[in-house]
């Protein structure tokens, strides 16, 4: 660099073929503008992203105590629905038989439970992210053929594991991310 | 086009102003003097048809802000007091409401206007290009302003939309959580979804006055698509276009107004009347009339490409759409604008514009929908009643064989005598088989008009069995051919595609033109 600006200096006639001073500036000034330029409009953009006190919402305790056998409740999490399914034993015999059927999206109903910090879960609860993976519709409970869920809005059936089994939906109900706190409460998120 | 200008200041004041500022010169030369070709018909009034669209609309949208809420909580209310509490303010917020459905008629009118006549070819290239952007911007404007009223439709529109953009890969997450302000759609979403709708008219007014500027460049094109030879195939704009757009809007109020006054709510969606609710969908999601061929298209795809999943390309395709717009002027190769002189392209458009009405009929429709199926849904079920089972397990050598090592146990066991054998797995490669010998092997058949009713029957069937004490059923499913109205959406959505990128590039350079009678293609004066 410190060459090229010397040359530049000992022949300040030959614009055209070698880079004077004076281009160099230009081009410095102009790369230093644009950072500036780019670091003065990033605020204007970040300023959309998820809020300090959104993201402090990111975390929710449910209580499974009152949650009876073949009942489910729907919770928000990041104002999002999630299923808290407390699933009867018929349900969970059902969700494991099918564990090698042909899946459109395979998993069995083990992976399905773990917790998110790697722990196995207990089949007795399974904890979904309410949204249809096809367009974000929440789905019915117990219902469809697999009397897992049904999206009513384009008939996705899902089986008692939330697995997609019918339907326009690519893949199965996304496990929310959970831990249990103690026997009978989860955190979500 | 427009030539020197003619303006004589009249009175002092003028000529003083005229130095200064010469704006009374610009009104003069492009809505008075302005020349325009002396054959134009109704379909060239919607020009000012959907300038007076954006002025209803700007002006009811900012009385509208005057009494909206912006906040999940109040926004729907909000919209309720407007129609029933502030004075005439039923009036306002149905004519903005209708004024949305109203401006996209005329601008799709107006839109396939240009495409019949050729009003995207040389020299009107930049002109047609502006017009893309202004539709695109008022899609954008509506749907933001679509999701304020905070009812069942409005939050399930936005999430849906939004969970499209989820679809891309890697950065999709993202920028679905960077537009929403949070992991859902909330009050962080509805707050810029107002700003933005507010915004955007504006928008769309300036890229207007860029469209109108280069349409008084290049000059209006005219239905027999030939420029006009000389100032006798014009008229002054005024009173000729003036008198004339004045009288076609006229009409087109009519029709507003029959809307605003008698069916205001004729054009929306019942489910709107629902205060939003997050956790609860309607059963039916569906935009609003406008947008329904491009949610058809979306629809279509219902099949991986490769790495492209099936909602990534429904986006794809949806943009495409819009896209393919954009590069029209370079698509179509005919050196003839108007279709007049074009007969088989104007077979080929007539389709076209069937086309998209019946997109429209696709996207309100449930995708599933059959509309014809060749034969019956037939499903056969074997079962058998007594007997004794033997068990055998099976370990197959790796996953890949696990499904042919399981079958040709099963195979084995039938040669054994075995009426009907049960796989049950229990790990990617062990299964337990169980064979039933001896017994009755009985067998149904069910048949219905739709899978639903049909898996419903099995359920049904397999539940009664099993409480009888049969413990496995062998169902075989005959499924006949479905014409579904995704699959009708797939030939439509070819054929819009096809239009634009092989039917009019060939058919220019194929086609045999109609022959332009000499009235036309000389001037007036010439021909007399
Ligand atoms: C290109 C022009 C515009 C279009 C296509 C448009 C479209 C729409 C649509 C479809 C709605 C939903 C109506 C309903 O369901 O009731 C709406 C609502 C609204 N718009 Fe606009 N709009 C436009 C311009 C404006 C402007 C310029 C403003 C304000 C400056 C505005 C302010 C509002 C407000 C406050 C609402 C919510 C109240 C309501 O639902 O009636 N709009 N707009
Ligand atoms: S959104 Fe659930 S099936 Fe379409």
């Amino acid at each position: 660099m410190a060459e090229t600006t010397a040359d530049a200096a000992d022949a300040p006639h030959d614009a055209h073929d070698a880079p004077s001073r004076r281009d160099f500036i230009y081009v410095a000034a102009g790369a230093v503008g644009a950072v500036g330029t780019i670091a003065a409009i990033w605020p204007l953009i970040d300023q959309m992203n998820p809020a300090a006190d959104t993201r402090a919402m990111a975390t929710t305790e449910i209580d499974l105590a009152a949650l009876q056998e073949g009942q489910q409740i729907v919770a928000t999490w990041q104002g999002k629905p999630v299923f808290v399914r407390h699933r009867t034993a018929a349900e969970i015999a059902a969700a494991r038989r099918d564990d090698y059927a042909p899946l459109k999206d395979p998993a069995t109903d083990a992976s399905r439970l773990v917790q998110a910090d790697g722990k196995p879960g207990n089949p007795a609860f399974l904890v979904l992210q309410a949204s249809c993976t096809h367009l974000g519709c929440v789905p019915t409970f117990a219902a469809g053929d697999y009397r897992g869920w049904m999206c009513p809005c384009h008939g996705s059936h899902y089986d008692t594991s939330g697995r997609i089994r019918r339907g326009p939906a690519p893949l199965n109900l996304a496990v929310a991310p959970y831990v249990y706190l103690t026997e009978t409460s989860i955190r979500i998120g | 086009m427009s030539g020197p200008s003619t303006y004589q200041p009249k009175n002092g004041f003028t000529r003083w102003l005229d130095a200064r500022l010469p704006v009374m010169r610009l009104v003069h030369d492009s809505f008075v003097a302005y020349p325009t070709p002396r054959n134009l018909n109704y379909w060239w009034t919607f020009g000012a048809i959907l300038s007076f669209c954006l002025a209803v609309q700007i002006v009811t949208g900012i009385i509208l802000a005057m009494h909206y809420v912006g906040h999940v909580d109040l926004a729907f209310a909000s919209v309720q007091r407007i129609d029933r509490d502030v004075p005439y303010g039923w009036l306002i917020q149905n004519i903005h409401s209708v004024g949305a459905s109203m401006f996209f008629l005329a601008v799709y009118i107006h839109m396939f206007r240009g495409l019949y006549y050729g009003s995207y070819k040389a020299p009107r290239e930049i002109l047609w290009i502006l017009g893309c952007i202004i539709y695109l911007l008022m899609v954008a404007t509506a749907f933001l302003g679509y999701s304020l009223p905070w009812g069942q439709m409005s939050f399930w529109a936005a999430t849906v939309i939004t969970n499209l953009i989820g679809a891309l890969p890697v950065v999709g997450e993202s920028i679905k959580n960077w537009l929403m302000g949070g992991f859902a759609i909330d009050n962080p979403t509805l707050t810029r979804f107002f700003s933005l709708h507010y915004l955007l008219p504006f928008v769309i007014a300036g890229v207007v006055i860029l469209h109108i500027w280069a349409l008084h460049v290049s000059g209006q094109n005219n239905p027999a698509g030939v420029d006009p030879k000389d100032e006798s195939d014009t008229v002054p704009f005024t009173p000729h276009a003036t008198m004339k757009d004045l009288f076609a809007l006229t009409v087109f109020l009519i029709l507003f107004a029959i809307f605003v006054f008698y069916m205001p709510d004729s054009l929306g969606h019942p489910d709107n009347y629902i205060p939003a609710n997050p956790v609860v969908t309607p059963p039916h999601i569906v935009p609003e009339w406008y947008l329904l061929p491009f949610y058809a298209i979306l629809r279509a795809i219902d099949f991986n490409v490769g790495p492209i999943d099936s909602k990534l390309g429904g986006v794809i395709l949806m943009f495409a759409s819009i896209a393919i717009l954009f590069v029209l002027p370079w698509l179509d190769t005919s050196k003839i604008r108007s279709m007049r002189y074009r007969p088989v392209a104007r077979q080929f458009f007539l389709i076209f514009v069937a086309v998209c009405i019946a997109l429209g009929w696709c996207g309100q429709m449930n995708p599933s929908y059959s509309m014809f199926t060749a034969g019956e849904f037939r499903a056969g079920l074997h079962w058998v009643e007594g007997g004794q089972s033997i068990q055998r397990a099976v370990t197959a050598e790796s996953e890949r064989r696990a499904g042919a090592t399981f079958e040709e146990a099963a195979e084995a066991m039938k040669a054994e005598g075995a009426q009907i054998v049960m796989v049950d797995r229990s790990s990617p490669t062990d299964a337990t088989l169980t064979a039933i010998s001896g017994g009755q092997l009985r067998e149904a058949e069910l048949t219905a008009h739709s899978l639903d009713e049909l898996e419903a029957q099995i359920a049904e069937r397999k539940a009664a069995l099993g409480a009888a004490g049969v413990p496995y059923v062998e169902i075989e499913r005959n499924l006949p051919f479905e014409f579904t109205v995704t699959r009708f959406a797939q030939i439509l959505t070819a054929y819009y595609f096809l239009f634009f990128l092989v039917i009019l590039p060939l058919l220019g350079l194929r086609e045999t033109p109609g022959r332009v009678p000499e009235t036309i293609a000389k001037s007036i004066r010439g021909a007399a």
